[in-house]
């Protein structure tokens, strides 16, 4: 079924992914991809997942029909409400998964990275829930931007570590977070936050997001007799939130994928994270993929107003499907996504996260017919942004 | 004769490699380093190539890499170097950094422009063996470069194997599972560790690195392999003096003291 856009055997997805890590890494990356399959296909497994998802994490998330913005675009607009989740994203579905995967696996000590926080409170909480040891690795900058998700891990017992080196964003508390991995390689698991990282996390994190194209299926078909959307729209640093929403349309080809790259201040401006546009084809956190770096290979440090887009990569899967034009790319400055940060809570009553308010700006230009039916993916809840949108709008 | 080989043909035990960063302290340091190490009776030098997310190192070697950018190093500038050193020095010299720096130099380009400098061998931690096996060994054989793989005590017999058969300069025992720049000394289960890889790899010629720090674990690791390296304590070593050659000198005569 999902040939043509799947991950196949050794890891790639086309040209991309594959698994590029120091041998101090590969017992447990194959481990992983030993395993990962047959444990998550398993009945035990599978009835876990589903259960913690309905009761814990409260899924089905709805799919919402926003009347109010449909007829301010002129289209069917669908939001799919993953900001409704227990911990207020779509990180959840993930790591609900891995910490299933991880107690499999008999793992003690579990460690992650995070750019908005979000990924950290999740993996805190499943980690609460899971009795284990969490050590969550943030840039020291975003513990400054994202201080309600610093104070929310630490109430659920993890210990915050910050990450000091280069630009002290998610890039570099992802390096600490592996670094720490190759210093612990018996007791640890890692709980990556996206479909970023050496086969088989893009695919792993995918799978456990693709629970949001599941639900969109049978809640579009009720809603609106098709049981698949005209467009996704959908926000990407790494990408797991994208991912999850395309999953299972992704060899249905009448369904177009939306992209939204933070392009910070500006393409040109010196000061972006929109990997697709400025990136090339290279390494980073063990997979190849497309990358901002320099001719001589140096990682270039992004920059975003949003700590959970502001990465110099992006997830294998997304460089194939924009490599093979499948999924199209807008990118989305600092101002266009306050913009449309308010633009949701006025029109909507929802505010939304940075990082997703980066999805909504598409709106604004893309073309659509007044019958087109679009699903833009609520990735997270705004309260986390709050300072900034204060400081921005003066409220 | 690969200048590598050559020095474990000739040399059987307590071979000392030492590991910089390119561009650290100063851009140009590697012209006053080399020399002074090869002076002092290294056998062996591996040289970083500074990176902006070097993955398997621990806060020395990051740092360093860190000052080399700042400072300006870049590989065109490195092949430079050492090529004018080529003309005085003969020590067998390793480039060590990262696979996306030789991808996106251009793989057919960086090999032969490292081996026309006068580079013998290349270790590369993220270049996954098969990918090695299938789509560059023959490069590297046409260049005469040799290149090591790393084996932790997380390796399975099978791989241990492997890497040993494809290290065609040394294979590189890593002596706990840990990024660079510790300093444990060498406990009961790494000899047993030692001992097994050694029964494994037969006549590979192997060298034990990550936390030797001093005299003690080198002279220690070496009974177990047929040398050490030394990296993050080197640069530690540097920090602050100003005569470099000195400083080189009275390093590996603390070590091999």
């Amino acid at each position: 079924m999902r040939d043509k856009y799947s991950v196949d055997d050794n890891g790639y997805y086309g040209k991309f992914g594959g698994a590029y890590v120091p041998e101090m890494l590969h017992h447990n990356i194959s481990e992983l991809q030993e395993k990962y399959l047959s444990i998550t296909h398993s009945n035990k497994f599978k009835k876990d997942f589903s259960q913690l998802l309905k009761d814990y994490v409260g899924r089905p998330s709805p799919l919402f029909f926003a009347n109010n913005l449909s007829q301010k675009y002129n289209a069917k607009i669908y939001l799919k409400r993953e900001d409704l989740n227990h911990t207020g994203s779509h990180k959840i579905n993930n790591t609900i998964g891995q910490i299933l995967l991880a107690k499999e696996l008999n793992k003690k000590r579990i460690i992650a990275e995070t750019g908005a926080g979000q990924h950290g409170v999740a993996t805190a909480t499943v980690c609460a829930l899971m009795d284990l040891e969490c050590i969550v690795y943030m840039g020291a900058i975003d513990i400054e931007r994202q201080a309600a998700n610093v104070s929310r891990m630490k109430m659920l017992g993890a210990e915050v570590r910050p990450a000091l080196s280069g630009s002290k964003t998610l890039k570099d508390a992802t390096n600490e977070a592996i670094r720490d991995w190759i210093n612990h390689p018996k007791d640890t698991h890692y709980i990556i936050g996206s479909v970023v990282g050496p086969h088989p996390y893009p695919d792993m994190v995918a799978r456990f997001q693709s629970v949001i194209s599941e639900e969109m299926q049978y809640q579009l078909e009720e809603q609106t007799g098709r049981n698949f959307p005209d467009f996704i729209l959908a926000c990407v640093g790494g990408g797991s939130n994208a991912a999850g929403a395309f999953f299972h349309f992704l060899e249905n080809e009448s369904v177009q994928f939306y992209l939204a790259e933070a392009a910070g201040k500006g393409i040109d401006s010196g000061h972006s994270a929109a990997t697709s546009i400025l990136g090339s084809e290279g390494i980073i956190h063990g997979a190849k993929t497309l990358l901002m770096q320099t001719d001589d290979g140096q990682i270039i440090e992004p920059y975003s107003i949003s700590a959970g887009l502001d990465y110099p990569g992006i997830g294998p899967l997304h460089a194939h499907l924009i490599d093979q034009k499948r999924a199209t790319v807008f990118p989305v400055t600092d101002t266009q996504a306050l913009n449309s940060a308010l633009m949701l809570t006025r029109t909507e009553g929802i505010i939304p996260a940075l990082e997703t308010a980066h999805a909504f700006s598409i709106l604004d230009v893309m073309d659509v017919e007044p019958d087109s039916v679009v699903v833009v993916n609520v990735s997270g809840r705004g309260d986390k942004d709050l300072p900034t949108y204060k400081n921005h709008f003066n409220f | 004769m690969n200048r590598i080989n050559a020095v474990f043909k000739s040399k059987k035990e307590s071979i000392l490699n030492i590991y910089f960063t390119a561009g650290h302290p100063k851009l140009d340091s590697l012209l006053e380093i080399i020399p002074a190490l090869e002076e002092a009776g290294t056998d062996i030098i591996e040289i970083g190539m500074p990176y902006s997310d070097p993955l398997a190192d621990g806060e020395t070697i990051q740092a360093s890499s860190e000052i080399a950018l700042k400072n300006g190093m870049e590989l065109n500038l490195l092949f430079k170097q050492i090529t004018k050193l080529r003309q005085t020095n003969k020590i067998p010299l390793i480039l060590m950094g990262y696979y996306n720096q030789v991808l996106q130099y251009g793989v057919d380009k960086f090999l032969k422009d490292a081996a026309s400098a006068g580079i013998d061998g290349l270790i590369i931690p993220d270049l996954p063996m098969q990918e090695y096996e299938t789509q560059l060994k023959e490069k590297f054989i046409k260049n005469n470069l040799g290149i090591s793989f790393l084996v932790t005590p997380q390796t399975s017999d099978t791989r241990i194997k492997k890497a040993a058969a494809l290290s065609s300069a040394f294979l590189y025992i890593i002596s706990s599972s840990s990024i660079t720049g510790t300093t444990s000394n060498i406990a009961d289960g790494q000899i047993t560790y030692y001992n097994k890889v050694r029964s494994l790899i037969s006549n590979t010629p192997s060298l034990i690195g990550f936390g030797i720090h001093n005299s003690s674990s080198f002279k220690k690791a070496s009974l177990y392999a047929d040398g050490a390296i030394i990296g993050s304590a080197f640069i530690r070593h540097l920090e602050g003096k100003k005569n470099l050659r000195s400083a080189c000198k009275e390093f590996v005569q603390s070590i091999l003291s």
